[in-house]
């Protein structure tokens, strides 16, 4: 349905587009936007309920409902038909967020030796440390999406001024429960890996727990606060478990 | 006694890794299994088992191991040096490992990941419907030395055969797909991308690899502030400096670098595989060969049981002459399709 030689500057959006040999991606925007946000969750609800045959997997990721098929069954322009039928249906933007959001206040110790890049990311968004960390903690973020690793959340969206790009470079590991920053989201690690945003807090929550029944612990439409506390405070907390001294309560 | 396979010496990366856990993506776990698929894929058709049971995946070196009970094995991937109490066991082929007996194996001669495959199936524990360890997500671990790691019941006996694996351990030409970000680079750096001679860095394992080149690095236009958007395995990303990395297996699910392209999976393994230093290029083809190529490696591999033919012993590496039974050593050659239910 939608032209993919339209020039970069004005792409129409929802758009479909290939990802490798077996995939596709529905983005809904080339900019961080709830409404985009909204509807790529939708549609991939959608896809599972409704899809075309052959689809294999399903994700989100922020702006973006991906699906992957099977390459060897099937005729890969008929599932994109299907696709684009689906997509013409509804309008996608209008859907509301899933339903039993909740909204988590997680303890993270800004700045100090736990979290080398607060000033430099202050800096580079044009304020003091103290401002800095006032924006983080006091800005209620909503999980956008879970990627990049497992029950890993991105979070948005923050003042316009954390508009800052990622390092050129990587940070060879941030540990699990690093809060990190760039391009106005937060991203909360669950694993411990090299990565290009600058780490600003650090928790004690675990967002990715394998040994348990729910090993994935946020969901995409959580909104979450980061409270400032003391390093002896995240020692504390982080002695009594994977919760990191988190709470959690139910959204309306 | 329980079957299993004992692990009394192994280098710091054996893992045991089966086609690994599709259908995670959504909650950020990157499929992972075998860094090289193909190899299962072998190892299945030399033992004449499902490619989906798990294996014991040698990253760079092998180790030293021994059988509770009789078992079937079969050696693929990156060729390693194997002996059995002393013996050289041939690569790419099937054997008996008998109970008690040592198999040593060494490092990686070629490539980078050998694989142990054993009759019935490493049956360690599941975790979200794979027995893969995804060192990068924290699921599963190394296997360390002194371990024990449960064998699956095998139903069929054939061994001794060999088969010619597909080249893919001394680099050569990938082939990739453009993907959602190739068009931001403007036409000259992906010319520029396609004469590149690249060689593999040090830095590798199974999330991704690294590559080196004598020229410049290769930028889009759009720079670092893209929004993260899916990522899937063979993903070749250029990160801030212009270096790309071939992503694997364990990859991230999401990631802001631009991706300059796709490898095709047929060729993933050739990435894979590619020890530091080897020399890798790459070439884009349409999505529409891409797809031809796919279905053409599916059926290649699908028939690989009937490319094996019997290893041939020489009479000095058969340890116990009299002991052999040459009478039933001698087939027809076709254990393989009496065996097939």
């Amino acid at each position: 349905m939608q032209d993919d030689t339209v020039s970069e500057a004005e792409p129409r959006f929802p758009r479909v587009r290939p990802v490798g040999v077996d995939g596709l991606l529905v983005s809904f925007g080339d900019r961080l936007s709830e409404p985009a946000n909204r509807a790529a969750l939708a549609f991939r609800d959608a896809l599972d309920r409704e899809g075309p045959p052959g689809i294999e997997e399903t994700s989100t990721s922020l702006v973006s409902t991906y699906l992957r098929f099977d390459l060897l069954h099937g005729d890969s322009a008929v599932l994109q038909r299907g696709v684009e039928a689906l997509l013409a249906s509804d309008d996608w933007y209008a859907r509301p967020l899933p339903h039993g959001r909740r909204l988590w206040r997680i303890p993270t110790v800004f700045g100090t030796a736990l979290a080398p890049q607060l000033e430099e990311a202050a800096a580079a968004a044009g304020m003091t440390p103290e401002a800095a960390i006032r924006s983080v903690s006091e800005t209620r973020v909503r999980v956008q999406t879970i990627g990049f690793a497992p029950g890993q959340p991105y979070l948005g969206e923050l003042d316009e001024a954390w508009n800052i790009p990622r390092q050129t470079a990587l940070t060879d590991k941030v540990p699990i429960g690093a809060l990190t920053v760039a391009i106005r989201q937060l991203v909360l690690f669950s694993v411990s890996t090299p990565t290009g945003w600058r780490h600003i807090g650090q928790t004690a929550f675990r967002a990715f727990r394998p040994e348990s029944d729910t090993p994935f612990v946020l969901r995409p439409g959580d909104e979450v606060l980061f409270d400032a506390v003391a390093p002896e405070v995240l020692e504390k907390v982080r002695a009594e478990g994977p919760d990191g001294g988190a709470t959690a309560e139910a959204l309306p | 006694m329980i079957r299993a396979l004992i692990i009394h010496r192994g280098g710091p990366n054996l893992t045991v890794q089966d086609l690994g856990r599709p259908g995670y993506l959504v909650a950020g776990v990157s499929r992972g299994g075998a860094a090289d698929r193909l190899a299962l894929a072998e190892g299945a058709a030399l033992l004449g088992q499902p490619e989906g049971l798990a294996a014991l995946e040698m990253a760079g070196m092998g180790g030293e191991f021994e059988a509770t009970e009789d078992m079937r094995i079969a050696l693929t991937g990156a060729p390693m040096r194997a002996q059995l109490d002393g013996v050289r066991l041939a690569w790419n082929a099937s054997h008996l490992l008998p109970q008690g007996a040592r198999l040593a194996i060494g490092g990686a001669e070629r490539g980078s990941f050998g694989y142990l495959h054993l009759g019935g199936g490493i049956a360690s524990p599941e975790s979200l419907g794979s027995r893969s360890a995804h060192l990068a997500a924290g699921i599963f671990g190394p296997v360390h030395a002194g371990s024990e790691l449960p064998v699956g019941p095998d139903v069929r006996s054939q061994v001794g055969y060999r088969l010619d694996p597909q080249a893919r351990f001394e680099g050569g030409t990938v082939r990739l797909v453009p993907s959602l970000q190739t068009e931001r680079f403007p036409e000259a750096e992906l010319k520029r991308f396609q004469a590149t001679e690249f060689h593999r860095d040090t830095r590798g394992n199974r999330m991704g690899v690294r590559l080196l080149s004598d020229g410049a690095g290769f930028h889009d236009e759009t720079g670092l502030s893209v929004l993260s958007e899916v990522i899937v395995p063979g993903d070749v990303q250029i990160t801030g400096d212009g270096t790309p990395f071939v992503l694997l297996a364990e990859c991230q699910t999401t990631g802001g670098y631009p991706r300059i392209g796709t490898v095709l999976p047929a060729d993933l393994p050739r990435v894979a595989q590619a020890s530091a230093g080897t020399a890798l290029r790459f070439v884009f083809v349409t999505r529409q060969e891409a797809m031809a190529i796919e279905r053409a490696e599916a059926e290649r591999r699908a028939g690989l049981r009937g490319g094996l033919s019997p290893l041939i012993r020489r009479v000095e590496d058969i340890r116990d002459l009299l002991a052999y039974q040459l009478i039933s050593g001698v087939t027809a050659g076709d254990d393989l399709e009496r065996e097939e239910p």
